[in-house]
């Protein structure tokens, strides 16, 4: 196998010589192995209803999600989501007027299975009448040891439109991602998994209805023109029998570190429990962790005029809190007509958001708010 | 950049790893050829069933579990065959290692499974025959010798399922 | 960088563990079983990824993975 030269690139050369060294590199692993093949996804439809409310925000929509295997070794997929806003944010009430806006998301994706390794190739795009984005995205996941490690490499490719809806302002950003992922299976009840992922922006990375604040009065805001990230990530899930079943319940803890060149560093953690209840019913309960830094050209208050200016509050230093449940009904959980199963979900997540360095300018105070995320669905398995 | 410092990484990472992986060889199932190992097992219809009892007629041993999707797939092709060549001298048991035996007995009564199932919960037959695929199933002889050996299921391996079984019941 | 020593050498070793798992087919049980997956339901979990990702700086390597949106 050959290591592949991946020759002197920069984020400024075209889409095709970044993306040709990751092909070969993913192709570079189809070597068959005596051992048992990975598996298609399963073949399902989901239909969600998602409510988010918090911040002076809402935003509500349908979202959908539709699987179906062709063959033996092609599956194909597609996505629908939608986003109805209405904002009424600190940001928008502090500078602006609160707003309504829809924002829809299609995406169609084609996964192909061959031997032991298993490609996917998907396209999303987004739109709002302000913003347009379109992301390509390939994956190659590859199993070795007769199924107990799993190699994943995927790199995606986004071109965003950002425009205003009251002038005829428009700007772009190229986006590339890279990620690698090992999952370990280490016994017969601890999966171990692994990951990392590389972004690289560049372009208009602000938001062009934003300003920020020197000595109290606004002024727009200035972004360095790229953007570079990394983020590593540790999960792991562990099961637990019972005498009535062979697993009853099971825990899941990942952490991930992130920190780009904006100077932002966070760290993550989350933990949800899962337990069967009967045949029919599956709890699950989750709390997470997360915590920033600022970006370097963060400010609350900037005393003299910068290179680089933000008054983002998600560049800010803050931490959140949430916890969540969710609950399954396996109201189908036998064959009926061309049905395998179906379940109804519920799920209720709290995020508490906790601002250090960014005032609420209606009341001076560090500004923090809570917000109740909901979740409706129905999923079918075929 | 990052970016070619992320594409060397991948390139380290699956030279070393295709280099630790290539050695990975397969446990030893029985060798094609040899005496299929006799075991005894308690069957669905609650006799305890042995292997060796079968003699004179051609054997097919399915190692499957309710957890297994490919197994799920291939279980009424099987009992289409077993229903089929019976009466040529075709034994086909299925040895479900599922801890709880109830779920293994509950998909083969919906799938209407006519053929014996016995339960190897413990793993005892699975451990002997050496099972690292599943579904796993290996042909034996009217002599008792292991001809033929399958791991995992795909579309289609049933055809050549019954290839098999119709040139062994021929001798 | 760091990233081209350390993660080639975490994922080797995770990869070298691969040795000691020892787990053999017929006792993959419980693996086989959806809460022992990382994203039992992608659709659920791909949005609630997506609305800590549009409030916070951090983004990437979790098991989701998204597009882009203005979500300012």
């Amino acid at each position: 196998m050959a290591v592949t030269d991946s020759g002197s690139l920069s984020i400024s050369e075209p889409a095709v010589a970044t993306r040709w060294p990751a092909l070969l590199a993913a192709l570079g692993m189809l070597i068959s192995y005596t051992a048992t093949a990975v598996v298609l996804p399963d073949d399902r439809t989901d239909l969600l209803y998602h409510y988010y409310d918090g911040g002076g925000v809402t935003v509500r929509g349908p979202a959908m999600l539709v699987r179906k295997s062709a063959g033996d070794n092609v599956s194909v997929s597609g996505r629908y989501y939608v986003d109805t806003v209405s904002s009424a944010s600190i940001d928008v009430v502090t500078t602006a007027s609160p707003y309504k806006d829809k924002r829809e998301e299609f995406g169609v994706g084609v996964d192909y299975l061959h031997g032991n390794s298993l490609m996917q190739a998907s396209v999303t795009s987004s739109k709002e009448n302000d913003y347009l984005a379109d992301t390509l995205s390939l994956n190659v996941s590859h199993d070795l040891f007769g199924g107990l490690t799993s190699l994943n490499l995927g790199f995606s490719q986004g071109q965003d439109v950002v425009q205003r809806v009251d002038t005829s302002f428009e700007s772009d950003i190229n986006r590339y991602s890279f990620s690698l992922g090992v999952s370990q299976v280490l016994s017969k009840s601890l999966l171990l998994g692994v990951g990392y992922e590389g972004i690289a922006e560049e372009g208009y990375l602000s938001n062009p209805y934003r300003s920020a604040r020197i000595l109290g009065a606004s002024l727009p805001e200035q972004y360095p023109g790229t953007r570079d990230s990394q983020a590593v990530s540790v999960r792991a899930v562990k099961g637990f029998s019972s005498d009535q079943r062979p697993i009853l319940s099971s825990m899941r803890a990942e952490y991930r570190y992130f920190r780009d060149n904006w100077g932002i560093r966070s760290n993550t953690l989350g933990v949800a429990l899962q337990r069967y209840f009967g045949n029919r019913v599956l709890g699950e309960a989750r709390c997470r962790y997360f915590q920033q830094s600022a970006a370097t050209f963060y400010s609350d208050n900037f005393t003299s005029e910068m290179t680089y200016m933000a008054r983002d509050k998600e560049l800010s230093t803050f931490h959140s809190h949430s916890l969540g449940a969710k609950v399954t009904w396996y109201f189908l959980d036998r064959k009926y007509l061309f049905l395998d199963r179906m379940s109804l979900n519920f799920s209720h997540d709290y995020v508490n958001f906790d601002y250090q360095d960014f005032t609420d300018v209606r009341t001076g105070e560090p500004y923090s708010f809570g917000a109740n995320v909901l979740q409706l669905y129905i999923s079918a398995w075929y | 950049m990052f970016v070619r410092a992320a594409f060397k990484t991948a390139a380290i990472t699956y030279v070393l790893t295709a280099l630790l992986a290539a050695p990975a060889s397969q446990a030893a199932m029985p060798k094609i050829g040899a005496a299929a190992p006799d075991f005894a097992l308690k069957s669905s219809s609650g006799k305890n069933l042995k292997l060796n009892e079968h003699r004179g007629e051609v054997v097919m041993i399915n190692f499957w579990a309710t957890w297994c999707a490919p197994c799920r797939q291939e279980l009424p092709l099987l009992n289409r065959l077993h229903e089929q060549y019976r009466k040529a001298g075709f034994r086909l048991l299925g040895v479900n290692i599922d801890e709880r035996p109830d779920a293994a007995r509950a998909m083969a009564k919906n799938l209407g499974i006519s053929f014996p199932v016995l339960f190897d919960s413990e793993k005892r037959v699975s451990r002997l025959y050496d099972v690292n695929a599943m579904p796993s199933t290996v042909l034996i002889d009217r002599d008792g010798k292991v001809r033929y050996i399958h791991l995992g299921y795909r579309a289609g391996y049933e055809t050549r399922y019954e290839a098999q079984i119709r040139e062994l019941l021929k001798q | 960088m760091i990233w081209t020593r350390f993660v080639p050498m975490l994922l080797c070793a995770v990869t070298l563990l691969a040795g000691c798992a020892g787990v053999k087919s017929y006792e993959r049980e419980m693996l086989a079983d959806p809460i022992m997956s990382f994203s039992r339901d992608p659709l659920s979990d791909q949005y609630l990824e997506h609305v800590y990702e549009v409030r916070e700086g951090a983004r990437g390597a979790t098991t989701t993975q998204g597009g882009g949106c203005g979500c300012n």
